[in-house]
């Protein structure tokens, strides 16, 4: 196959629906903007794609909560279709807002006994736009592959990862299930997310175990709130003006690898 | 029938609602306050029991940390917190109260919700959104206080105590359609004044007789929507008849003239800042690179050779002074409808914000009567525009914040976008025959000047709904509006398009409509409830709409496009060649106004301005004591410039806004070793493909006012090009806006200022081949109270004039930091240093008087900031700082900290006028047109070539410790270690 073909799924209020496609060109994909209302109407839309990825953004606005409505829909009238693409050995990426969505759509993780876990208020209270590093645990998910550090933009107000109890969160841990973890800041030894106590703003929102995204079992779905599309040019990085960052941005290598993933 | 649920956290989450309530009451002077609280919503509709539940658990709350109590309206379930989620003794007797909008009022998350439930096939006809808490502990009188000051703003929002007692939701009653006739003919001089105040349509004696003239000649009275037409089109905020009318001008005219000069003006704004950017496009010939210049919603110039730029910064100040989360909401969402609705529609790709505010810190007891503590108009201006600014997907990335006591009661928020748009799509032309579509959200009577709303519906006492001073945005209404048009534009679906701000329809299509004519048919347009008249229809200024003009064969794909994202989109009318502005409601004629009557009927507005600057004192104290500030105390003054809220750090904002969302940012607010210096400008690529950038900063110095408006107009415009100079733009490619907010201008001595602030930006930007591209002025910034022994007291703001700024780079990769980089380089001032410390930083902190206010030498500066821009573009900088508040001390400190490099600085080289050779000068002088820039040693040659022809001086060395350290004459002035500067510099705001 020699260019996988990505649907980004937008819905009222998704706002990085454009730099996200931009980002999956760049690593080689076709990729189209596509309405929930046209997936609704023809859930066979699916069939076309390789790649499905749900964007950042505020769909519904946040009303009601972050990613609520929009998993909703999901949840209630594509479920089935979603999970077929998965299992036909496809990717789904969800970013910030699209993590949120993933997670409250069932997509994630197994609810038989009702959800296991979800995305909640920062501790701090608001909305924070600030770069985070970023440790990559565990060889699970497709995305994250050869993936050994990134630093990133995290911009959100509900992105504190909270499991129903200790127990799944102990898990999902040990399963793999949670592969990126906020790393301190000031940490420059080669950290992969063993340390647990990431203090604020290291780890922008107190998320249990520092995670800063959540796979399934598959590896093959992957939420997360860190934004790659937004560190895929050197100058995107805060202190290129210093000489730092590479040649490409971090967040490159996550959509490479999805592309990669069909080579 | 009517359901509650009721969301609380569970035990060991976060209390969010209590947790706020806390600290806003500790805020306000309440600490400790004992609450416990819960979020949640009023469900109308045949619901079972098991409907109820399900739409809780299924979408309402997070059943991971939230915990939920379900129940219809009066059940005893609903009057006590369960057990757990109660704090302490709250609860125990404690007093309920319910807080949630007024009926009427933009209530998105309600709507969201209930379009959700519909989605779960649950009958819900009705949601409204409410916070209910428990207080214990206050007496009745506190609790009445705590709820107005801290739980509630009673311009949008309503306090029930106790349980809940209400039969329904839903607000609206039928319309009984009555035209209505105003006799204004046979009214004498003093009974059209009384008719113009009471009808609240504002219109000056000379304007009600003209009215009364033309009905006269026509043989008729006047029906009520022609007065509101004609009082919206000829108001002060639409047509700008102040500053676009004839004034006689006794004052200076040029930068030190006499101050007995005269000047007549026809039109002030088109003789002063229009006649500035018409001079230099006439200058530049071919070369110039404005396309519409104050002509459209917004200023266009050139940015490439696909694409234009468009850029406009607005005012929303009054709605802001009452409500000031939803004032600040509907100012970023007006702002960004101006480059949609320019050309054919830009594309919004970034935000700029500027406030200002008083003191945050002020006492609540010392505050007037009806004024809102200012720490809570700034958090709620902040999450304005944080909450509409994040969920558009444009980030916002420029702002600066100032504070004085007398923006008490008038704060000022500006708001401003610049979009991206296609050359060919740069001009519009509504065609004859062109049906007039309405998109985006419902008209309701939002804005509409003091209308009442009985709301039996909701409490049995008559409420009374927002006025046009208080409405609350729904961004992603807006977003679905935006890309429902980009679309339309790019397949070409309509032939004008223009926003729906101040006079709604009525502005927008009556100015669409000027050269056709045009017929409405008000009945059509889609309501948010029943009830409107077609006068309200008319003049409602509901937010998040757009006018198209729509050529009638591409009518069914547009409402195709719109469908298909889930927006509405109604045929009101129709233009049509009649030069008449003919309104109907289901066939009766309500209006009927010749266009030429309503755009050019209004009698000229004359008035007279003067001004006289003061004379200029030395620096002194409050007694006139000379003040005798030397080198000793520079440390301490430095670290209380840094400390003072207006130079101090602004992160606690900053973070809140999504500054990197589209993914175009390359210079962001902060900067720096650890991302937390103040950076001069914000550089986007608004073209993720291109590395072509753009440069967004801003000026403004209110402090200087109180010498002389002049020189305050230049340094602003000074500043605000230094600011975009510093990270790398070319100075010939920047355009400026101007936002003059000023007191009462019927006043001549307010209007004199703003007239000599006028005459310094024509100066300044010819001079500088600066071109002003678009503007908008805010009079009448006063506010008025009784005070205790029941005088009138008016605060007047101080003249408060905003340049913002749009730069270009042709290559994102030349663009600098302020931030220090490397140990060994050299430092260097560029621009000269005179004695200016009248209206410093100084000046603040040490409470003086007197001293000379900063002026531009104009030539000088436009040689230093083509030298500055040379040196940077040919890759000789490593940082480069404009010299501002607090002058070269400031600049310094925060360079050091940002970079974490310690640096040692000897004033000698500093290049300085003859009167300023003393430290104190040298280090806090507020003279325009400086910079500080890091070289490293094996470019010094190289830069100091380039700015051969220009004041520059070496002043120092990065040594690389963790102190800054600044020597006079072989003293030490001041050393003090990074880490302590940058605390002082963040500490007020680290909220």
């Amino acid at each position: 196959m020699p260019q996988p073909r990505v649907l980004i799924l937008r819905a009222p209020g998704t706002n990085c629906d454009v730099e996200t496609a931009f980002a999956f060109e760049t690593a080689g994909a076709i990729a189209e903007r596509v309405h929930i209302g046209r997936v609704l109407e023809r859930a066979d839309v699916l069939a076309d794609y390789q790649i499905l990825c749900i964007p950042g953004g505020f769909s519904y606005g946040d009303d009601v909560a972050a990613g609520r409505i929009f998993g909703n829909q999901i949840r209630h009238h594509l479920a089935e279709r979603m999970q077929a693409f998965r299992d036909e050995g496809k990717l789904i990426l969800g970013i910030c807002n699209g993590f949120q969505v993933l997670i409250k759509s069932g997509l994630l993780l197994d609810e038989a006994d009702g959800p296991q876990a979800t995305l909640t208020w920062n501790d701090s209270g608001q909305f924070e736009d600030r770069w985070v590093r970023l440790g990559v645990r565990g060889e699970l998910s497709v995305f994250l592959k050869g993936i050994d550090q990134m630093y990133l933009p995290v911009a959100h107000a509900e992105g504190k990862l909270v499991t129903r109890d200790e127990v799944t969160l102990a898990r999902l841990d040990a399963a793999g299930q949670l592969p990126l973890r906020y790393l301190p800041l000031d940490n420059s030894a080669n950290g992969t997310g063993d340390q647990v106590e990431v203090p604020f703003p290291d780890n922008p929102n107190g998320s249990q175990l520092a995670a800063a995204a959540m796979c399934d079992e598959s590896g093959r779905v992957l939420g997360l709130m860190p934004h790659p599309e937004r560190h895929i040019d050197p100058v995107q990085h805060p202190r290129w003006t210093r000489g730092e960052g590479g040649e490409q941005g971090d967040g490159l290598a996550v959509f490479q690898n999805a592309v990669g993933y069909f080579a | 029938m009517l359901w509650e649920v009721d969301i609380y956290p569970r035990a060991g989450q976060t209390d969010r609602t209590s947790g706020d309530l806390r600290g806003e009451a500790a805020d306000m002077g309440w600490p400790d306050l004992n609450v416990t609280a819960a979020h949640g919503y009023l469900l109308e509709g045949r619901l079972t029991p098991d409907d109820a539940e399900r739409v809780a658990r299924a979408l309402l709350a997070d059943n991971v940390v939230e915990q939920t109590v379900v129940a219809p309206l009066g059940d005893a379930r609903l009057a006590a917190p369960p057990k757990e989620a109660a704090a302490e003794t709250a609860g125990e007797g404690a007093t309920l109260l319910h807080v949630m909008p007024k009926p009427g009022v933009m209530d998105p998350v309600a709507q969201s919700a209930l379009a959700a439930i519909a989605d779960l096939e649950v009958p819900v006809t009705a949601v409204r959104t409410m916070r209910k808490m428990w207080i214990a502990g206050l007496a009745d009188a506190d609790l009445d206080k705590l709820a107005a000051k801290v739980l509630s703003n009673d311009a949008i929002e309503q306090v029930i105590r106790g349980p809940l007692d209400l039969e329904r939701l839903e607000v609206g009653t039928p319309y009984a359609f009555e035209l209505v006739h105003v006799p204004i003919r046979e009214l004498d001089t003093d009974a059209l004044n009384r008719l113009s105040h009471e009808a609240q349509l504002y219109l000056q004696p000379a304007e009600m007789q003209a009215i009364a003239a033309y009905y006269r000649e026509l043989g008729r009275d006047p029906t009520d929507v022609e007065l509101e037409t004609l009082a919206q089109t000829w108001s002060e905020h639409c047509s700008h008849k102040t500053l676009a009318g004839r004034i006689a001008y006794e004052g200076p005219l040029g930068a030190g003239d006499s101050p007995r000069d005269e000047r007549q003006f026809e039109n002030m704004l088109k003789e002063t800042i229009f006649a500035a950017t018409q001079a230099i496009r006439q200058q530049l010939g071919d070369d110039d690179w404005c396309v519409s210049v104050f002509e459209d919603n917004a200023g266009i110039v050139r940015f490439d050779e696909e694409d234009n730029v468009v850029f406009k910064v607005e005012t929303h100040n009054h709605p802001s002074a009452i409500e000031p989360y939803g004032g600040a909401n509907t100012g970023i969402g007006g702002v960004i409808r101006d480059p949609l609705g320019t050309g054919l529609g830009a594309k919004p790709i970034a935000n700029t914000d500027v406030f200002c505010f008083a003191l945050p810190d002020v006492a609540a007891d010392r505050l007037p009567p009806g004024v809102l503590h200012p720490r809570r108009v700034m958090k709620g201006v902040v999450a304005g525009v944080r909450d509409y600014g994040n969920r558009m997907g444009i980030p916002t990335v420029n702002g600066a914040v100032y504070f004085d006591e007398r923006y008490l009661g008038n704060p000022l928020v500006y708001c401003g976008n610049v979009g991206i748009l296609p050359r060919d799509k740069s001009h519009k032309e509504p065609q004859p025959g062109d049906l007039i579509v309405a998109v985006g959200g419902r008209t309701g009577r939002d804005g509409i000047h003091g209308a009442t709303f009985s709301s039996v519906e909701l409490t049995h006492e008559s409420e009374s709904i927002s006025g046009s001073a208080v409405q609350i945005g729904n961004a992603i209404t807006e977003k679905m509006v935006l890309d429902v048009v980009l679309a339309a534009r790019d397949q070409g679906l309509y032939s004008a398009i223009t926003d729906c701000g101040a006079g709604g329809f009525s502005s927008a299509v009556g100015e669409m409509g000027e050269k056709i004519g045009a017929e409405v048919w008000l009945e059509r347009a889609p309501v948010k409830y029943a009830g409107l008249s077609y006068t309200e229809i008319w003049i409602s200024e509901a937010q998040e709409r757009m006018v198209l003009s729509v050529p009638p064969e591409k009518w069914e794909a547009l409402s195709q496009l719109a469908a298909s994202e889930g927006v509405e989109a109604t045929v009101i009318g129709k233009f049509v060649p009649t030069g008449r502005l003919q309104l109907k409601y289901n066939d009766h004629e309500v209006a009927d106004l010749a266009m030429k009557f309503l755009h050019d009927g209004r009698p000229p507005v004359v008035r007279q301005a003067i001004y006289t600057p003061p004379s200029e004192g030395q620096l002194a104290d409050r007694q006139g004591t000379p003040a005798a500030v030397d080198g000793d105390d520079a440390g301490e003054i430095l670290l209380d410039i840094l400390g003072s809220p207006n130079v101090a750090s602004k992160h606690w904002i900053i973070r809140q806004y999504d500054h990197e969302v589209q993914g175009g940012s390359v210079i962001k607010p902060l900067v720096g070793v650890a991302n937390d210096g103040p950076s001069d400008a914000a550089v986007v690529r608004p073209k993720l493909v291109s590395r072509r950038g753009l440069v967004i900063a801003c000026g403004m110095n209110p402090r200087y006012a109180a010498f002389d408006t002049y020189h305050m107009a230049a340094s602003a415009i000074d500043e605000a090009l230094r600011n975009c100079v510093a990270v790398g733009a070319n100075p010939s490619r920047i355009a400026i806006l101007d936002n003059f907010c000023w007191g009462d201008c019927e006043r001549s001595e307010t209007l004199g200022a703003l007239v000599r602030a006028a005459l310094a930006c024509y100066d300044v930007a010819t001079g500088m081949t600066t071109p002003f591209i678009s503007g908008k002025d805010s009079l009448n910034n006063e506010f008025s109270y009784v005070d205790e022994d029941g005088r009138k007291r008016t605060i007047a703001i101080p003249s408060t004039l905003l340049i913002s700024a749009l730069g270009q780079v042709a290559d994102v990769k030349r663009c600098v930091t302020m931030d220090l980089k490397q140990s060994g380089s050299l430092l260097y001032q560029v621009g000269t240093t005179h004695q200016e410390l009248g209206g410093s930083h100084l000046a603040l902190v040490r409470d003086l008087d007197g001293g000379s206010v900063p002026k531009v030498d104009v030539p000088l500066a436009k040689q230093i900031l083509a030298a500055v821009h040379r040196a940077i573009d040919g890759g000789l900088v490593r940082a480069c700082h404009d010299l501002s508040e607090g002058g070269l001390a400031v600049a310094l400190a925060e360079m050091a900290f940002a970079g974490n490099l310690g640096t040692t600085v000897d004033l000698a080289q500093v290049p300085r006028s003859a009167n300023a050779a003393d430290a104190t000068s040298l280090l806090f002088s507020e003279s325009n047109t400086r910079f500080v820039c890091e070289v490293e040693e094996q470019h010094a040659a190289a830069f100091e070539a380039a700015l051969a022809d220009v004041p520059h001086g070496r002043i120092g060395k990065v040594d690389g410790g963790d102190r800054l350290k600044i020597a006079h004459d072989g003293e030490t002035l001041l050393d003090i270690d990074l880490a302590t500067l940058k605390r002082r510099w963040q500490a007020p705001f680290d909220w």
